[in-house]
């Protein structure tokens, strides 16, 4: 085992031991903060697969953590509560939207891959706005939870705490298999140089499709996962502010490292947690610290705490 | 061994009133080295473009091991058989020699929608990379970032990812280009041992390497080959030297 694999378990450990610690202290809130911090690390997460080791700068990876999330809530609002059928349609919807997304942006590159991206996430937030049976730009309430009988109750925080864990600790694995996989290194390579990789006879874009489309079926995981965590949801799920908070995380973390995105989330969300604290007008003091960590930390937390990259 | 395995026929790409190829005809046999020779800017780079797939003529056929490949992309051609090496070097800085290698192994390898099994650790990439190393000489440098490499090692890398594709033709841009002269010789001599083996399009601008490794010369000016020949038949020629080689070959 190397260092980098000590850190990350050790981090993972820690996180385990957060509900029991919180009870001791009395401070169950904390529970809640780390299960928020593990969701968006899961969505950081995917994320990083096509930005950080694909080199696809997605400006629009809020779209998936809607669909997953309105997945859920449009079954719940009919009357299914199925826990299996919710997330399998909140993953597939995932997909399916990342297909189409990622097959008409994948054909451009730089900017215009970044301002395509944009728009079709903004192109389904003004969906959930416009669509008054779930309550339009209001958004809705999940009044019951994902119901997985005989499993997990997600209205008991603790066990929905570990579930989100084991989650976290499944994606990160499987990302890290991945990226090191035949599949990861053609999006690395591609990213790393594209005339290079075609001229040695690969076609990037069915690979960097497929990425695309993983990335966006874990995100859509993870909006299943945040809407019952929240317990509603709101078109404000796919803003773009949010695409761009899950960017932050990804760049502060560390790109196309495992341990950096979540780093990048539970930074981001606790600063905001604090300062939120303190003031009203904490953005103003987040968006400083951000540009000064992204000048200094050039290679993100992940690069501080594991110094040089494999 | 001496039917063409390329073939040209009235290639033309214009760039706005530039004419780059100008009605390029060309004949490459199987097994031949086939040096493509010109002053700067008379096109050589738009032809290997053109050739490896890169950027698409206006008019004219390629045609490879009698299939017409005009309007292949450079990954499909690269499946069929061509290879090609950058005039401005291109490698994976961010991967070792090795990794840079085993990509080109990779690549024709079956697909690559394999999502588990570590890469570096396939013996199956590594092995074939691994020789390929040995090979041009860089087999105790292949743990080291391609970046960190030394300009004419990074070259040496290029040629390595070309020959890992196990080409059929081999696109070379100016394989020499900015290197010293023990380097120059190193790479020359390597290049020779390929001769006969491998069929090679060679354009370059150090004439010690083209009259050394060149079966035959074809002399690109302003986008049109003004001569095609053996290297004695292209030092005699009048016109190639009034256009061209000048004093150069006089010694």
């Amino acid at each position: 085992m190397n260092r980098r694999t000590a850190i990350l378990l050790a981090g993972f450990l820690l996180l385990a031991v957060v509900p029991p610690l919180a009870a001791l202290l009395g401070q169950p809130f904390y529970v809640d903060l780390l299960r928020r911090v593990m969701i968006f690390a899961i969505a950081a997460l995917s994320l990083n697969l096509i930005l950080g080791y694909g080199g696809m700068v997605s400006f629009g990876h809020a779209a998936y953590l809607g669909v997953g999330a309105y997945a859920v809530g449009v079954l719940a609002h009919y009357g299914v509560h199925n826990g299996y059928l919710q997330w399998a349609l909140a993953i597939a919807a995932s997909a399916l939207v990342a297909l189409v997304i990622g097959a008409v942006s994948i054909r451009t590159s730089g900017i215009y891959f970044i301002m395509i991206t944009l728009a079709f996430t903004q192109m389904l937030y003004y969906l959930g706005i416009s669509i008054e049976e779930f309550g339009g730009d209001d958004g809705m309430r999940l009044a019951v939870k994902s119901q997985f009988p005989g499993l997990i109750d997600l209205n008991d925080g603790n066990a929905f705490y570990y579930l989100v864990l084991a989650i976290l600790v499944l994606v990160a694995l499987l990302g890290h298999r991945l990226v090191n996989s035949r599949f990861g290194m053609v999006i690395r390579a591609a990213k790393s140089n594209e005339a290079r990789t075609r001229a040695i006879g690969f076609s990037p874009y069915p690979y960097r499709l497929a990425a695309f489309v993983i990335a966006g079926a874990v995100c859509g995981l993870a909006g299943a996962l945040l809407v019952n965590h929240t317990a509603y949801l709101t078109p404000e799920f796919m803003n773009w502010t949010r695409s761009g908070e899950l960017m932050f995380m990804v760049i502060l973390g560390g790109m196309a490292t495992t341990a950096g995105p979540v780093l990048g989330a539970l930074a981001l969300l606790l600063v905001e947690d604090v300062l939120s604290g303190w003031t009203q007008h904490w953005q103003i003091i987040l968006g400083p610290l951000l540009v000064l960590s992204v000048l200094f930390f050039r290679r993100g937390l992940a690069g501080l705490l594991f110094g040089k990259d494999e | 061994m001496n039917k063409p395995l390329l073939e040209v026929r009235g290639l033309t790409r214009s760039f706005g009133a530039l004419l780059a190829s100008d009605s390029i005809d060309l004949e490459v046999r199987e097994g031949e080295t086939h040096a493509v020779i010109g002053p700067n800017g008379a096109g050589k780079t738009t032809l290997i473009a053109q050739l490896a797939g890169n950027l698409r003529p206006d008019r004219g056929r390629v045609r490879f091991a009698g299939e017409d490949v005009t309007a292949l992309s450079a990954p499909a051609r690269s499946r069929r058989g061509f290879a090609r090496s950058f005039q401005i070097t291109s490698v994976y800085s961010e991967f070792t020699a090795l990794e840079n290698v085993m990509l080109a192994v990779q690549a024709h390898a079956g697909h690559s929608f394999r999502f588990w099994r570590p890469a570096r650790e396939e013996t199956a990439l590594r092995s074939p990379a691994r020789a390929i190393l040995d090979e041009v000489g860089l087999g105790a440098r292949s743990d080291v970032l391609a970046a960190n490499l030394a300009h004419g090692e990074q070259r040496a890398l290029e040629i390595a990812t070309a020959l890992a594709t196990r080409p059929r033709l081999m696109l070379l841009d100016e394989p020499v280009a900015g290197m010293g002269a023990e380097e120059t010789q190193r790479m020359i001599a390597f290049l020779s041992t390929l001769k006969g083996r491998k069929t090679i399009i060679l354009v370059e601008h150090d004439m010690d390497a083209v009259f050394s490794l060149a079966d035959r010369i074809s002399v690109l000016v302003y986008g049109r080959i003004i001569a095609t020949g053996t290297p004695q038949e292209i030092r005699a020629n009048a016109e190639v030297r009034r256009a061209y080689l000048g004093e150069e070959v006089q010694a």
